[in-house]
């Protein structure tokens, strides 16, 4: 790990360049980790005893852990004593009065995005009293849901109203000693979404579209648990192609999925957060922990992840392939540019009978960018008849960067059938020449080159998000030849 | 007569060797030239530079098209413009779409004409007939660009792209090569369809087995870099019957 202390002095600096102007307001913690502070934001969120409870366990445990060094990332020790753990929302006096006061090459990558006009003042920030029509929209939506009975709701909401639901499912997945930042999220999680889809219901919308307007900045954080119960399904979206206003540099998430007996999930995310500059300066610290539980037969998770943000990406959406007969997928298109590292992949774990599952991923990478993908495929002895498909693709663009592949297969039941087929390869020359005389100019000519590696992928995307991720890519990938 | 294209006094170098030696070639509308040579003459070459390849300098001379110093303009321009380079060896793009590819650059060139997009029926309707025309199959269009494309397959569809672009000036270079007779027959057939006064194409060969079918109004030698010999198509014949030598020794005396 590096430890140029300019990094570090940047990384700490950026910190306080918005945060903490001169009146902390008194919803704010000061920096620091410490059981006082778990408290604290316990008490803020009039959360009950057991949620406190469960925070410091997780805190307790956090403690006697040491940060992973295993992925291929290269980045500045954190100070997690130099981290606040808790601040409210900006005031609406410190935010923009209106997009007139918002970066001009912000609202440039909101027109090349085709983002619709009402929703880039929300994005870039703006106070909310000027963002107006969201209100209405996202009320109708949530009667049309609690007609269906799906609860939808930020966590901490759900912590208050639905507490036997919440202390069933939390960390039943994703349990606090899983991982250093599964821990730490678990002591110190801001908000997120909870989600439970009742018995035999099919959520009469994708969730992303109410989503998207609805959310608000859930902060650094994030905790998100989805639920499906038997003979249900559900489409979630996270995430957004625009790029998005955020503060906090280091972002560790935790995303927990339960499918029961006959109940599907699918999960799509678009992550752009802030990369970074072009010399790799500034940019988010993205350390996530996504799982998915088939526990009943028949079920289905679905991951699909656009990822090009962030500076550093350290993810891994992985099923437990619990249930018999279940079914697992992982669908992935990562972008790095610049300096942009990412360490990411999936796990599949088969436990139950004729489970089958399904990666294909589809790394890019550009200029002086690292990018690794890391799978497991582990099969139980009890898993008779698991089948694993892994595709694994990495197109290369310019002499500078780097795609590395680590593979991992565990195979503990001889009926097992394993299948990965992985290549490299890059945009040459020639094709760019080729293009360009047929009067396609080198960018749109990259741009349909990789639309084309990526097509397996995006097709699994939810139609309108689909067209988006194309343009954002388009976009992220810019400058990325000559 | 219009002339299309006016090269003079050509000289370019690839990884510092020069190719190209003064090479002077004047083509009207509504001809058709073959140029003809021993490997390594600078065929190619000639092919390269004006499609504008960036791995080839040019060293000295010019290349008027239309009145426009062609040298100066990007790639991408020159194909707008309407010049065309059908590959020797067309290269293969996975994942993307044939028709994507050719919508694409009629696009690229109708904007730079100041015409609107094709629609996507229309641009399906135009592209069935003219595969008809080169007795394509309709499922070329659904394939990644070349990718897995027979030798032959990859001919046609060049040729295909230069129906669909209806270039001005056409460069095929070596488009005979690596083709049985039938594949060659069908090439040819599109090329004499796509025959009109207002067209140049230009016959990058090396045999003379291609100006069977189509038949070239002029015939160029070029030996080191140089055009050594201009003649009607019966120049190619003769070369057939005497050899490359023949020229070169004729020239040298």
């Amino acid at each position: 790990m590096s430890t140029d202390p300019n990094n570090i002095e940047s990384l700490v600096n950026r910190r306080y360049e918005h945060g903490f102007i001169t009146d902390i307001e008194s919803d704010s913690l000061p920096p620091g980790l410490n059981e006082d502070v778990i408290r604290a934001i316990s008490a803020k969120k009039n959360e009950p005893a057991f949620m406190l409870e469960w925070r410091l366990k997780a805190y307790k445990h956090w403690l006697t852990l040491t940060e992973p060094e295993w992925a291929h990332l290269h980045y500045p020790q954190i100070d997690f004593q130099d981290i606040s753990y808790f601040s409210a929302p900006k005031s609406d006096k410190d935010r923009p009065k209106s997009l007139d006061e918002v970066d001009p090459k912000l609202l440039e990558t909101y027109d090349k995005l085709g983002i619709p006009l009402h929703e880039r003042a929300r994005l870039a920030g703006v106070a909310v009293d000027a963002v107006f029509d969201s209100v209405s929209v996202a009320t109708t939506f949530k009667e049309k849901l609690n007609d269906a009975g799906v609860i939808f709701c930020p966590f901490s909401e759900a912590v208050i109203e639905h507490p036997e639901l919440v202390k069933k499912y939390l960390g039943s997945v994703v349990p606090h000693r899983d991982n250093y930042y599964a821990a730490l999220n678990s002591a110190v999680f801001s908000d997120g979404s909870f989600v439970y889809i009742p018995k035999g219901v099919r959520c009469p919308m994708e969730l992303s579209t109410y989503f998207r307007i609805n959310a608000a900045n859930t902060g650094q954080f994030e905790r998100t648990l989805i639920i499906a119960d038997e003979g249900s399904h559900v489409s979630y979206l996270e995430g957004c192609t625009a790029p998005m206003r955020d503060e906090n540099q280091l972002h560790a998430a935790v995303v927990e999925l339960v499918a029961l007996k006959d109940a599907e999930i699918k999960y799509s995310t678009v992550q752009n957060w802030y990369p970074g500059d072009e010399n790799g300066k500034g940019g988010i610290y993205n350390f996530v922990t996504k799982r998915g539980d088939c526990r009943g037969d028949n079920s289905k998770i679905s991951w699909t992840q656009v990822e090009t943000g962030s500076a550093i990406t350290w993810k891994y959406p992985s099923c437990i392939l619990r249930g018999n007969n279940s079914v697992g997928e992982f669908y992935s298109v990562a972008v790095t540019n610049n300096m942009q590292q990412a360490d990411t992949g999936t796990k599949m774990i088969h436990i139950g009978r004729n489970t089958s599952s399904t990666i294909v991923s589809k790394g890019i990478s550009a200029g002086r960018a690292q990018q690794s993908y890391r799978g497991l495929v582990r099969v139980m002895p009890q898993a008779s008849g698991a089948r694993n498909h892994t595709q694994c693709d990495s197109l290369l663009i310019g002499k500078e960067c780097g795609a590395h592949t680590f593979p991992y297969m565990e195979i503990k039941n001889p009926s097992a059938r394993i299948e990965h087929e992985a290549t490299t390869s890059k945009i040459s020359a020639d094709q760019l020449f080729y293009c360009r005389q047929r009067g396609i100019s080198e960018e749109d000519a990259v741009n349909m080159i990789v639309n084309g590696f990526c097509k397996e992928v995006f097709k699994e995307l939810p139609m309108e998000f689909a067209v988006e991720a194309q343009a954002l890519l388009n976009v992220s990938l810019e400058g990325a030849v000559g | 007569m219009t002339t299309l294209l006016e090269v003079k006094d050509l000289q370019a170098r690839i990884a510092g060797n020069t190719i190209l030696n003064g090479l002077n070639l004047t083509v009207n509308a509504g001809e058709v030239h073959a140029i003809m040579g021993p490997n390594g003459s600078g065929k190619s070459t000639l092919a390269q530079v004006i499609a504008g390849h960036s791995d080839y300098e040019v060293l000295g001379g010019s290349v008027t098209y239309m009145g426009k110093d062609l040298l100066e303009l990007e790639p991408e321009e020159r194909a707008r413009e309407g010049v065309f380079l059908g590959f020797q060896y067309p290269v293969e793009i996975p994942g993307v779409n044939n028709a994507y590819l050719l919508k694409a650059a009629v696009n690229a060139k109708r904007r730079h004409n100041g015409q609107d997009e094709i629609d996507a029926f229309e641009f399906l309707k135009v592209a069935r007939e003219r595969m008809a025309l080169l007795g394509m199959d309709a499922s070329f269009l659904n394939r990644g660009v070349n990718e897995g494309f027979s030798g032959g397959e990859k001919k046609r569809n060049e040729i295909l792209q230069m129906a669909m672009l209806e270039p001005k000036l056409a460069i095929l270079d070596e488009t005979d090569s690596g083709l049985d007779i039938d594949a060659l027959k069908a090439v040819a057939n599109g090329v004499n369809a796509l025959r009109n006064p207002e067209r140049a194409i230009i016959l990058v060969t090396h045999y003379q087995r291609l100006l069977d079918y189509i038949e070239p109004d002029h015939v160029h030698v070029l030996s080191k870099g140089k055009i050594i010999r201009s003649g009607d198509k019966s120049l190619a014949l003769e070369l057939e019957d005497k050899g490359y030598e023949w020229v070169q020794e004729a020239a040298s005396a």
